[in-house]
């Protein structure tokens, strides 16, 4: 019974996704972003036809992971405005009245909306993130170390965020929701980046500011391991690119993994009681 | 004699089975005691009722007295803050309990990106019905949106989704049907369709539990009504039981105080001008209105006019929620 009620939602929300403006939008700004790098990567081989193979599969590397947070970004803001809108929108218009009075549990419900979300932006993030690695294989030939891991990555930061933008949606007002998801999102990374800085100059409370914050939202904490899991091995052995944004000296430990899958599982069972209490 | 409990047991078992199902069905609405607060607003306050297997109660009351609140309650979609519900027999907090219910909201919406005949499929997926295709198509058929079934709910004007809410409340075979404003969007054919409807759900022995504005229609087909004020109940009772005062209007000339003292003794006596009304006594006899009338022309009075009337419902309310108001003062 609870199976079916999950398994129909998680349907309808793909469904939904489909169906809706959010998915157009999100095709044309990926083909924009995929097809600008495509044409930057092309001219990145055929203008810097001075660099040996090396040299220009780590500066494909750099840039690859400059395109992959392009592409996160969109992934980022998809699923936040997608998520907003799936439980916070349907309450406001009245579609959610019709539905939770059949015989379903509210947990289930919800437990279905985000399995679609998940299903989805997963998907989103496997096909664009695949899309882009075959452009850079195409253009200067170079594959990245573990692309498989990467991509799960990625698609673990976009599932963090479009957690955190439903619990939000059962609290607060729809577009509130998927904006403030996606502030939280912009701040972890410039947080990241503090923190960054920090340890690159030796300041214990300015890398402190991103290791908190990667504890608070995991978002930026599992975008550093996808970029770990793209970028050229080689560019670890060169200290000065230590405090580039774009470039991650170490893998994630599984500590973190486990981490970010017990937020994630937090996150979700508040928003489960968050929407149990709620009067619609 | 044996006294193995085994074969007491087994032996007493059919009889259980039998106690059981000679028992009187559970109420199709049971509740007790609601109430609810929305910080200082008292929305809902001990409510009470039950609403009987093929039973139609609508539910009256202007507006903000609570109405859509107790069926929200009902429904499990409001926490009460006290109070219990028992829907076909099942506590209102098990979800089980409204897998036979079918409910069209007062805001009315659904999911814009399906097709009519696809919102009917997901909600009997939800509520675990195996009904066939046929049958989903005929449930539009029945609010008249056969041509719509395939096209987006997207384009809908309000009055079609409204239909297509009610095939919504009724396509998973449902034995009790909670009705918020059902008619609020639709043209009057649409109104009379819906009155149709709730004949033929009365028929089938479906209770219905109905909220509207429209007086006339709550009096044509309820059985019974409950009366909501300020989140009280003011009143309920079955129509007979509310409209069973006739009244007299009479247009009169030439009343002698003795004569309007005899009107007076007939029931309430109010006039102005010409015209007289007295409220009869729900136990009048049937020869009381042509004694009044010969003796009235016995003392002289001229009658122009004699015109029984039963009271309306709406006239009934109005004086309820009237008295209510004046009780408060």
């Amino acid at each position: 019974m609870i199976a079916r009620t999950v398994l129909t939602l998680a349907v309808l929300t793909l469904q939904e996704a489909l169906r809706r403006r959010v998915l157009r939008s999100l095709v044309v700004m990926t083909v924009v972003l995929l097809s600008l790098s495509a044409w930057g990567f092309y001219r990145l081989d055929s203008e810097f036809g001075t660099l040996t193979s090396g040299e220009a599969r780590l500066a494909a590397s750099t840039v690859l992971n400059l395109v992959m947070f392009g592409l996160s970004l969109i992934a980022a803001l998809g699923t936040a405005f997608l998520a907003g809108p799936t439980l916070a929108g349907e309450i406001e218009s009245g579609i959610a009245l019709a539905v939770m009075t059949r015989p379903v549990r509210r947990s289930a419900v919800l437990l279905g909306k985000w399995l679609g979300l998940v299903a989805f932006g997963s998907g989103f993030v496997i096909v664009a993130g695949l899309g882009q690695l075959l452009i850079v294989r195409i253009t200067v030939g170079y594959w990245p170390p573990q692309p498989a891991t990467g991509l799960a990555l990625l698609a673990a930061q976009t599932t963090v965020l479009l957690t955190l933008g439903l619990l939000l949606s059962t609290v607060i007002s729809p577009m509130a929701s998927g904006i403030v998801a996606v502030g939280l999102f912009g701040a972890t990374w410039i947080a990241g980046v503090v923190g960054m800085v920090g340890e690159a100059f030796g300041n214990d409370g300015m890398a402190g500011v991103g290791t908190v914050s990667r504890m608070l939202l995991p978002t930026d904490g599992l975008w550093r391991g996808a970029m770990h899991a793209f970028q050229h091995p080689g560019l670890s052995q060169f200290p000065a690119f230590e405090d580039s944004p774009f470039l991650s000296m170490a893998p994630l430990t599984a500590t973190y993994l486990a981490w970010a899958a017990l937020w994630v599982a937090v996150v979700l069972g508040l928003s489960a009681l968050a929407f149990q209490r709620r009067d619609l | 004699m044996s006294t193995d409990p085994t074969v007491l047991a087994e032996a007493a078992a059919p009889d259980a089975e039998r106690l059981l199902a000679d028992l009187p069905p559970t109420p199709a609405v049971w509740c007790s005691g609601l109430r609810k607060r929305y910080r200082k607003q008292t929305a809902v306050d001990d409510v009470s009722f039950t609403v009987g297997r093929g039973e139609v109660l609508g539910l009256l009351g202007p507006n903000g007295a609570g109405k859509t609140s107790v069926i929200k309650i009902l429904l499990g979609l409001v926490r009460p803050d006290a109070g219990e519900v028992l829907l076909l027999g099942r506590p209102g907090t098990d979800p089980q309990a409204r897998a036979r219910v079918g409910y069209l909201p007062e805001l009315f919406r659904y999911q814009p990106w399906l097709t009519a005949a696809e919102v009917l499929a997901l909600h009997v997926r939800l509520a675990g019905a195996a009904v066939p295709a046929r049958e989903q198509r005929e449930s539009l058929a029945l609010v008249g949106l056969t041509d719509r079934a395939g096209d987006r709910v997207g384009g809908f004007s309000k009055g079609m989704q409204q239909r297509l809410g009610l095939a919504v409340a009724l396509v998973a075979r449902p034995e009790l049907v909670l009705l918020d404003e059902p008619t609020s969007a639709l043209d009057p054919i649409g109104r009379a369709d819906v009155r149709d409807l709730l004949l033929s759900l009365k028929e089938r022995r479906v209770a219905v539990l109905l909220n509207s504005h429209l007086i006339g229609e709550v009096e044509r087909v309820c059985d019974r009504v409950v009366i909501l004020d300020k989140g009280r109940v003011a009143a309920s009772g079955t129509l007979a039981e509310l409209l069973g005062q006739r009244e007299l209007r009479l247009r009169l000339d030439e009343v002698s105080a003795e004569a309007e003292a005899r009107l007076a003794a007939a029931g309430q006596l109010t006039h102005s001008g010409d015209s007289y009304t007295v409220t009869l006594p729900a136990d009048q006899s049937a020869t009381m209105v042509p004694d009044l009338v010969a003796e009235l022309v016995r003392l002289g009075v001229r009658v122009h006019a004699v015109e029984p009337a039963r009271i309306s419902l709406e006239e009934r309310l109005l004086d309820i929620l009237r008295a209510g108001t004046g009780g408060d003062r």
